[in-house]
C-alpha cells in the first residue's frame, strides 16, 4: 500500500486499475536541422499537412464535444492551422531549422506571448502547446498524445490534462482522475466537476505509479492510495452502490426474490405529484386533499375540487393513486368544520368525525373525487381508491363504504391510526377494500404521546415494538376478513407514514406482511435499494425479531445489525 | 489603402467563441485583412485571420480597432468583418 495526497476535486470512493497517458511528445533536439534530402518548401508542404490534419481531427472532436468542451475545442482545432504560427515556423525552416523543430519553436514563442498576457490567455498557452505536439506527432508518424483507448474502464492517471484531452473523456470508460500537476481551478479540474467525475489533482508523485496498477481514489479526502487494502474495496464498493442505486428508483420495488412491493409517494397536489412520477413512484399511496381546503374560510366548490384532483391524477395514468379524504382537526383545523375550542383535538372531531358534526362536507368531497377519476382528460384513467382518516370502528368502516358507493368509487378503503382499528381490522376489512396504516398517528395514539412533543420523541418511535405488533394485528385481520368473504379475496394493508421512509422499517413492515409502502418520493431509492437486498423469508425473520425487541431501541438495532447494507449505503 | 474602424461588441472581447468567429469569416475572405488597436502604426497590423493574434491583440468589449485590406473586394471583406465585431455574438 502506497498512499498519494493531493487536492481533491470531485467526491467519490473509486477502484480501478491505472491507465497513464502516453508519454508526452518529445522536445525535437535544439538545432535539428533540415533533412540533406528535403527542401524548404516540401517540409513547408508537410508541415502544413500536419497542421492541417491535426486541425481536421480537432474539429471533428468538436463536433462530438458538448458545453464548454466543445468550445475549447472549436478554438484548439483553429490554433492548429494558424496563420500566424505556420508562418512563423515557415521562416524557421527557410533558415535551415527541421519542421518538427520549426513548429517547435513557433509555438513555444507563442505560447509565451499569451502567458505574458496573463489571465485567460495564459491559460490559452497550454492550447498552442498541445496544438503543436499534436503537429510534432503527425510529423513523426506517432500517435498523438491523449487518452489512452483501452477496452475496459480505468482510473486515468496524467501529469495534466491538456484540454483538448479533458474535452474528450468519456466518462464510461475513465473511472476516476488524478493529476500529478494542476491545482483546483486547473481544466483538468473544472471539467471533472462538470462532468461529477470522481478527481484529485497536485498528487505529487502519483505518476511514478505504472499501468495496469489498482488504485483507490477517494475524491472527497484527495487521496490515492496503491494496491488499496480490503477496508479501502469495502468503501469503493459501497459507494458505487450508493451512487447508482441512491440516485435513481427503476420504478420497480421488490425484494431480493423478486417478490413485488410496489412503492408509491405521499403527495400533497399536483406539482408534487408530478415530481413524484419523474422520481419512479408506482403510483400515489396518500394524496393529502387538505391542499384544496386549508386556508379556507369556507368550503371550495366542486369545479375547484375536480380540477385540483384532476391534476394529481393525470400525473399517474393507468396507475393507482389513494385519496384520502378531508383530514381536519387536531393539528390541521379548518374553521367550517372544526372546534378550536375542543380540550383534547387530538383526542376531537377530528378526520372521518366531521361527517358527525357537519355532513355533507365528505358527500361533495367524495362526489369530486367521482368525477375526476371518471374524466382524466385524454390519458388513460387513474386507478382511484378513497380511504378516510381516523376510523374507530367497523361501523364508520361501512358508513364511509356507502358513502363512496353512493358516489360511484367502488375501492373504498380505512386509514388505520387509531390502535381500535388496528386490533378490529379483521371487521373494517369486512367493509371496505383496503387498509393503510398511518403510522405517525398511530405512535402517538398507541403511545398516548402528542407527536409535536419534543421530550416524547422517544415515545414517539414507530420502531416501539407495540406499534409494530399493532401493524401486525391489522395485516393479520386483514388476511382474517380476506378468508371470511371468500375465496380470490384479498384486503391489501399499505403503510403510508414516516415509517415506510426508514429503510430498516421498512423491511419489517414488508416482513409483517404489509402490500405497499407510500412515501416521500425522495425516500424511494433507498428504500428500494435495501428490500432488494432481503428475500421475503429474510423480512419476515427481521420482523419477527423487531415485534419480540423488549424496546424499540433493541428492535432497531437487531434489525440494522442484519442489514449490512445498510453501512455500505451511509444509511 | 482601404481602413474601416469598429467597437468590439461582444462583453467577453475577441476572445473564445467571438474571436473563433471572426477568424473564420477572415480566413474565407478572397483578400487579406489586417487588423491593429485604433492609433497603432500600420506595420504592427496584424493577420486578422489568425486566432492567436487575435488573443495577442487582447481587444476588449468596447476597444476600438481598424481593419484594413487592399485589392479587390477589399471594401466588401471589410464592411463583413465590421459587423461581425460589432454584433455581440454572446447575446
Amino acid at each position: 500500500m502506497k498512499t498519494f495526497s493531493g487536492v481533491g476535486v470531485t467526491a467519490g470512493r473509486v477502484l480501478g486499475t491505472v491507465r497513464r497517458m502516453p508519454p508526452p511528445i518529445a522536445e525535437p533536439p535544439v538545432g535539428e536541422q533540415l533533412a540533406a534530402d528535403l527542401t524548404v518548401e516540401a517540409a513547408t508542404g508537410n508541415l502544413k499537412a500536419a497542421a492541417g490534419k491535426v486541425q481536421t481531427e480537432l474539429k471533428a472532436r468538436a463536433e462530438r464535444a458538448t458545453g464548454d468542451g466543445k468550445a475549447v475545442l472549436e478554438a484548439t482545432a483553429l490554433m492548429a492551422a494558424d496563420p500566424m504560427l505556420l508562418k512563423s515556423a515557415a521562416k524557421l525552416i527557410r533558415a535551415g531549422a527541421s519542421p518538427e523543430r520549426a513548429i517547435w519553436e513557433a509555438g513555444d514563442g507563442v505560447a509565451s506571448m499569451l502567458l505574458n498576457l496573463g489571465g485567460y490567455m495564459a491559460e490559452r498557452s497550454h492550447d498552442v502547446l498541445d496544438v503543436r505536439s499534436r503537429i510534432v506527432a503527425e510529423l513523426r508518424g506517432v500517435p498523438a498524445p491523449g487518452i489512452p483507448d483501452a477496452a475496459e474502464p480505468f482510473i486515468l492517471v496524467a501529469e495534466d490534462l491538456a484540454p483538448a484531452d479533458t474535452a474528450t473523456l468519456d466518462p464510461s470508460k475513465v473511472l476516476a482522475l488524478v493529476t500529478s500537476g494542476g491545482g483546483p481551478q486547473s481544466h483538468t479540474a473544472i471539467i471533472a466537476r462538470a462532468m461529477g467525475l470522481p478527481a484529485v489533482v497536485a498528487a505529487h508523485g502519483v505518476t511514478e505509479v505504472t499501468d495496469g496498477t489498482v488504485l483507490y481514489v477517494d475524491g472527497a479526502a484527495g487521496t490515492i492510495t496503491a494496491d488499496p487494502d480490503s477496508a479501502q474495496q469495502l468503501a469503493a464498493e459501497a459507494w458505487s452502490a450508493h451512487a447508482s442505486e441512491l440516485a435513481v428508483f427503476d420504478g420497480d420495488g421488490r425484494l431480493a426474490d423478486g417478490t413485488a412491493v410496489p412503492l408509491l409517494a405521499n403527495v400533497g397536489g399536483a406539482k408534487d405529484a408530478v415530481a413524484a412520477a419523474a422520481a419512479g413512484a408506482q403510483g400515489v399511496g396518500l394524496l393529502r386533499t387538505e391542499f384544496c381546503f386549508l386556508g379556507r374560510d369556507k368550503e371550495p366548490s366542486l369545479e375547484e375540487q375536480v380540477s385540483a384532483y384532476r391534476g394529481v391524477f393525470d400525473a399517474f395514468p393507468a396507475k393507482k393513486v389513494v385519496v384520502r379524504t378531508l383530514d381536519a382537526g387536531a393539528d390541521k383545523p379548518l374553521p367550517f368544520l372544526t372546534d378550536a375550542s375542543e380540550p383534547n383535538p387530538a383526542l376531537g372531531v377530528r378526520g372521518y368525525r366531521t361527517d358527525f358534526t357537519t355532513p355533507g362536507v365528505l358527500e361533495r368531497q367524495l362526489h369530486a373525487i367521482a368525477l375526476a377519476a371518471k374524466d382524466s382528460g385524454t390519458l388513460a384513467p387513474a386507478d382511484v381508491w378513497v380511504m378516510a382518516p381516523m376510523i374507530s370502528t367497523a361501523e364508520e368502516a361501512a358508513q364511509f363504504a356507502s358513502l363512496c358507493s353512493a358516489a360511484g368509487l367502488n375501492m373504498p378503503g380505512v386509514m388505520v391510526e387509531v390502535p381500535s382499528a388496528a386490533l378490529s381490522s379483521r371487521h373494517l376489512l369486512t367493509e371496505v377494500s383496503f387498509a393503510s396504516i398511518g403510522t405517525n398517528d398511530l405512535t402517538q395514539y398507541t403511545m398516548a404521546a402528542d407527536r409535536q412533543l419534543g421530550p416524547l420523541a422517544a415515545l414517539n418511535d414507530p420502531w416501539q415494538p407495540a406499534v409494530l405488533t399493532l401493524i401486525q394485528a391489522t395485516v393479520e385481520g386483514a388476511a382474517q376478513a380476506a378468508a371470511g368473504i371468500g375465496a380470490g379475496q384479498a384486503r391489501s394493508v399499505g403503510v403510508c407514514g414516516e415509517a415506510a421512509a426508514d429503510p430498516a422499517l421498512a423491511v419489517v413492515l414488508v416482513g409483517l406482511g404489509v402490500n405497499s409502502l407510500s412515501m416521500t418520493a425522495r425516500a424511494l431509492p433507498a428504500v428500494s435499494a435495501v428490500l432488494r437486498s432481503v428475500t421475503m423469508e429474510q423480512a419476515q425473520n427481521l420482523a419477527a425479531a423487531a415485534v419480540a425487541a423488549p424496546s424499540a431501541a433493541q428492535a432497531r438495532t437487531s434489525v440494522r445489525s442484519q442489514l449490512p447494507i445498510l453501512d455500505e449505503l451511509g444509511l | 489603402m482601404p481602413e474601416r474602424t469598429a467597437t468590439i461588441a461582444s462583453r467577453v472581447g475577441l476572445h473564445a467563441r467571438p474571436a473563433a468567429i471572426f477568424v473564420e469569416a477572415a480566413a474565407e475572405l478572397p483578400v487579406e485583412v489586417t487588423i491593429a488597436r485604433e492609433g497603432e502604426p500600420v506595420e504592427d497590423a496584424l493577420d486578422a485571420s489568425s486566432i492567436l493574434s487575435l488573443m495577442g491583440l487582447g481587444a476588449e468589449h468596447g476597444d476600438v480597432v481598424v481593419l484594413r485590406a487592399e485589392g479587390e473586394g477589399a471594401d466588401e471583406a471589410l464592411e463583413t468583418l465590421v459587423r461581425i465585431l460589432e454584433t455581440d455574438h454572446d447575446a
